[in-house]
């Protein structure tokens, strides 16, 4: 069945079959590679995306239950050339070493804050515990978010 | 030389791509026309293969290759040779390949595989290493016509794929004197470990080419470019020269991506559909059955020791549970037997470590690599030993280090600049503020500790293990640098950037790092393993930078008339150094000078630097004497812990890390490293663990069952420091970290929970039903 979606505020038209996962579709059919595959089974978060405005793990997703559905991917963050606050403050607090993890916690931290723009670590834990990294033991990642928290309250 | 960004902590240079979403992983990687691959693989841990039969697979629409053992009758393995790419006439542990499909899509390969008929003949099982020892099964009956490297040490009979000896003094005649002497006590115990899973983020994927002419190209998620070219082209008998490995950014190796591992199987797909490229991407279970994980072990230990805690003799025996094949267990194996008893000197030293092949899942190298396990039984042997003798467990240590002007098991002497285990224990010590005894927290059942251990190693590596970097100037005088050790997290590529900006005084920005690897046009390396990267590198990096100034000094010369030595390379110019307002642009150097009236002298600028480890030698095959490690990289560990003696629930508090990393090339990436690994080190030591139901089949294949730490699961607080005694071996002064932090985690939160609530517990992972075994046993 074809379905139509936005990607990152793109209108796309994708042809899709019954069991096909949103993150196939989104990796394989359009090439939008940000959202890593890491289990395939909800386990990982790597496959993270902003469905609807909420981070959901696209691996979950049926591909026809996302028609209409607005998606933003990691490849939706930088603008005009210009990193995202939160990019910035991963790179600053060194948040990430292989980067394979990396989408996917940029779009959990992206929902967070956008829902809570001033969260408490323990919320931030919370809004990450989904997330799975297996190289920087989590502390900059932690660091990073309130980095993120302080530099957008500070531009907004 | 001048350090003016070595020591910085400036951002990776692949943060851009790895934020954005452009950093490309082989999984990534898509081609007009790919095929994709799914694989066969055994249920049982060992039987025979009675029958294979694939026709009805070949004939499904959509199908477009199918391969098992007939059609690649190779084998592979980088010190042994025992690992078939396909089953031949039996399998040896559950997820063991036996055919492979390529078809048009993922869904109609993987339908393909239910068309595949196998006919097994279920084969007694071995699963534990003393067991097997007895060789009562015989895992590898046809071991000793196996092509391996002449220092490995096989004992067929007895399952072992290596069996290292170390014989340093006289252990035995110690063990007897003691006996009469009343100032000496002889402490024994037994440690053990289960085998535990690498779990990189990203599983593991290939994607092979094979053309008409008979080129092949695979693009890997691998850690060791050019080895794994080199083992293709030994495993399927293609010259070097047309194997061309291209690695793209590997999300997480930790060991598991080093050397030959899933490659074999799509190349052998490729081969028989030449011009298609073959895609396969492992499934999660797939990544924890089929690929590697590390050994399991068994260790007993017999030390003697005088009253007031000098060691005088250790005698160690490990098992290592190898798995179905040995893979770099060889070297695993061999590097703990030669590495025991740890950073500790002592006289007399007798270890036996042993390679033991069970029908487990296939061990191979780990973050660590022996060394975890070695530290595990040497570290809380240590401990022990303190409890008999009444002794705190950090001055029992301080009394035993190597020290400069001390040797090694393998007869080393220690020198000032090998670095200084001491300062780290002192630090660590500090941090954790072992001093003052832990606050116990208000309810009575939650009682809290600290712990504290050492650790040392070297890099595991063969004496010639080489490395080459090639610098080339562009036409504005920028750089780019080709070197071969992967970006695999740990920040090689960041990190040898700033190095080369020192050894070429430019800035660190005119410098770009080339990836992907590309073994057709990047220079050799051996292997991103060992933690090796900075000091091999660094050396030949030394070298291509002073062969390239050299260059831009001689070209130079002839133009200003001074003599080569007179002149000075600094930023965007080279100067005459007794007057530094005469000079020339860089860019007008190094393409070659051209003068005013057209002519043109010296040519583009291409510098080049090998370097290969100095004095290592083979091991004395009976006693272990030699040089097999180049460097050493000490460091200490301590945690702080709380355990709740109702739930027997343990959680970390803090964990802290010191090393001696000699010169710190980027703190901020080097503290990521430290971090990164106490948290990599801290799961196997409360949770994580393969394990196995009756019949030996896997049961942790997802990372439901499979636990890795989590954000919610780190300590509170997480410390790392540098002890910064200057490498005298390396250029830059530089030693290895990355494997380190991972190893003395779990002895120090042992010995933490001891603290805490008074048991041993010397069986990882320390879960919560052996601390309330062990309180019961205690009469708590
Ligand atoms: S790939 Fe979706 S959660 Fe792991
Ligand atoms: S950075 Fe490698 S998994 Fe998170």
């Amino acid at each position: 069945m074809v379905i139509k979606f936005t990607i990152n505020g793109d209108e796309m038209e994708v042809d899709v079959k019954p069991n096909e996962t949103l993150l196939d579709v989104l990796r394989n059919k359009l090439f939008v590679t940000g959202p890593k595959e890491g289990c395939g089974n909800g386990e990982c978060g790597a496959c993270t995306v902003i469905y609807n405005g909420k981070p959901m793990n696209s691996c979950l997703i049926l591909a026809p239950e996302a028609d209409g559905a607005e998606i933003f991917t990691v490849e939706g963050l930088t603008k005009d050339g210009k990193l995202h606050p939160i990019q910035e403050a991963f790179i600053e607090e060194n948040a990430f070493q292989c980067g394979f993890c990396t989408p996917g916690f940029l779009m959990s931290a992206k929902a967070l804050l956008e829902r809570n723009p001033n969260p408490s670590k323990e919320e931030i834990v919370e809004a990450l515990s989904g997330n799975l990294c297996r190289c920087t033991g989590y502390d900059t990642i932690i660091k990073a978010v309130k980095k993120a928290a302080e530099k957008m309250g500070a531009r907004s | 030389m001048r350090f003016k960004y070595v020591g910085q902590s400036i951002p990776r240079v692949d943060a851009f791509e790895k934020v954005t979403g452009t950093a490309k992983y082989v999984t990534d990687m898509f081609f007009p026309g790919m095929l994709y691959a799914a694989v066969l693989r055994s249920p049982y841990p060992h039987a025979k293969i009675k029958k294979l039969d694939v026709s009805k697979a070949k004939e499904l629409k959509g199908v477009r290759a199918v391969v098992t053992a007939k059609e690649c009758p190779y084998k592979q393995g980088i010190y042994l040779v025992d690992r078939p790419i396909f089953a031949t006439d039996r399998v040896r542990y559950v997820g063991e390949p036996v055919a492979a499909v390529a078809a048009d899509s993922l869904d109609i390969a993987m339908k393909a595989l239910d068309l595949i008929e196998v006919e097994y003949e279920p084969l007694p099982a071995v699963f534990d290493p003393l067991e097997s020892m007895k060789g009562e099964i015989l895992i590898h009956p046809d071991l000793a016509s196996y092509d391996r490297l002449p220092i490995y040490n096989i004992e067929p009979e007895k399952n072992v794929f290596h069996h290292h000896k170390t014989r340093k003094g006289d252990v035995d005649k110690v063990f007897e004197e003691a006996k009469e002497r009343d100032d000496v006590v002889i402490v024994e115990g037994e440690y053990t470990l289960p085998q535990i899973y690498h779990a990189p983020l990203e599983p593991h994927g290939a994607i092979a080419f094979y053309d008409f002419e008979g080129k092949l190209t695979v693009w890997s998620s691998a850690q060791s470019p050019h080895t794994l070219r080199h083992l293709i082209s030994y495993a399927f008998k293609i010259p070097h020269h047309k194997v061309r490995v291209i690695a793209p950014y590997v999300g997480g190796g930790f060991g598991g991506k080093a050397g030959i591992n899933m490659e074999g199987i799509v190349i052998a797909l490729a081969m028989q559909v030449p011009g298609k490229h073959i895609k396969l991407i492992y499934s999660r279970e797939e990544d924890i059955m089929a690929t590697v994980v590390r050994q399991g072990m068994y260790a007993k230990v017999r030390a003697a020791v005088t009253k007031d805690g000098k060691f005088l003799a250790w005698e160690q025996m490990m098992a290592f549970d190898g798995g179905a094949y040995a893979e770099y267990g060889t070297n695993v194996v061999r590097a703990a037997g030669y590495t025991t008893p740890g950073p500790y000197y002592v006289p007399n030293i007798k270890v036996d470590s042993y390679g033991v092949y069970t029908n487990h899942l296939v061990g191979g190298a780990f973050r660590g690599f022996g060394h975890g396990e070695l530290h595990w039984a040497v570290e809380r042997h240590i401990d022990k030993i303190a409890q008999e003798l009444g002794m705190d467990p950090l001055e029992l240590r301080m009394k035993n280090l190597l020290k400069p002007g001390l040797t090694n098991a393998m007869g080393q002497k220690m020198h000032d600049h090998s670095g200084n285990v001491e300062a780290c224990l002192k630090k660590a010590a500090e941090l954790i503020e072992y001093e003052k005894p832990s606050e116990q927290p208000k309810d009575p059942k939650k009682k809290r500790g600290k712990g504290i251990a050492a650790l040392v190693k070297a890099p595991a590596m063969p004496t010639n293990a080489a490395s080459s970097v090639i610098i080339k100037f562009h036409e504005d005088a920028t750089v780019t640098l080709q070197v071969s050790i992967q970006e695999i997290g740990q920040g090689f590529n960041t990190a040898i950037a700033q190095m080369a900006a020192d050894a070429l005084h430019i800035p660190v920005e005119k410098i770009k790092v080339v990836t992907p690897i590309d073994t057709d046009t990047n220079p050799y390396e051996w292997q991103t393993v060992a933690s090796r990267a900075l000091w091999t590198v660094g050396n030949a990096l030394y070298r291509a930078a002073e062969d390239a100034l050299n260059q831009i000094k001689n070209i130079a010369s002839q133009v200003l008339g001074v003599a080569p030595y007179n002149l000075e390379v600094e930023d965007d110019r080279v100067y005459i150094k007794y007057d530094p307002e005469t000079y020339i642009p860089l860019k007008d150097i190094v393409m070659g000078y051209t003068y005013p009236d057209g002519h043109a002298i010296g040519g583009p600028v291409i510098g080049r630097g090998s370097f290969v480890p100095e004095r290592l030698t083979n091991l004395d095959p009976e006693t272990g004497q030699g040089n097999a490690a180049a460097e050493w990289t000490f460091g200490a560990e301590a945690a702080e812990v709380e355990v709740d003696t109702e739930t027997g629930e343990i959680k970390v508090l803090k964990l802290v890390g010191v090393f001696d990393a000699g010169r710190v090339v980027n703190p901020m990436l080097a503290r990521g490293q430290i971090i990164g690994g106490m948290v990599q080190g801290m799961g196997p030591a409360v949770f994580e663990q393969i394990t196995y139901d009756k019949d030996g089949r896997p049961l942790t294949i997802s990372f439901t069952d499979y636990k890795i730490p989590t954000i919610a699961d780190i300590p509170e607080e997480m410390e790392a420091d540098f002890v910064e005694t200057h490498e005298a071996t390396s250029a830059f002064g530089v030693r290895g970290i990355a494997e380190h932090p991972m190893i003395s985690v779990p002895p120090a939160i042992a010995a933490a929970i001891y603290n805490a609530i008074g048991v041993n517990i010397n069986d990882l992972p320390i879960t919560p039903d052996k601390i309330l075994k062990a309180l019961k046993e205690k009469g708590e």
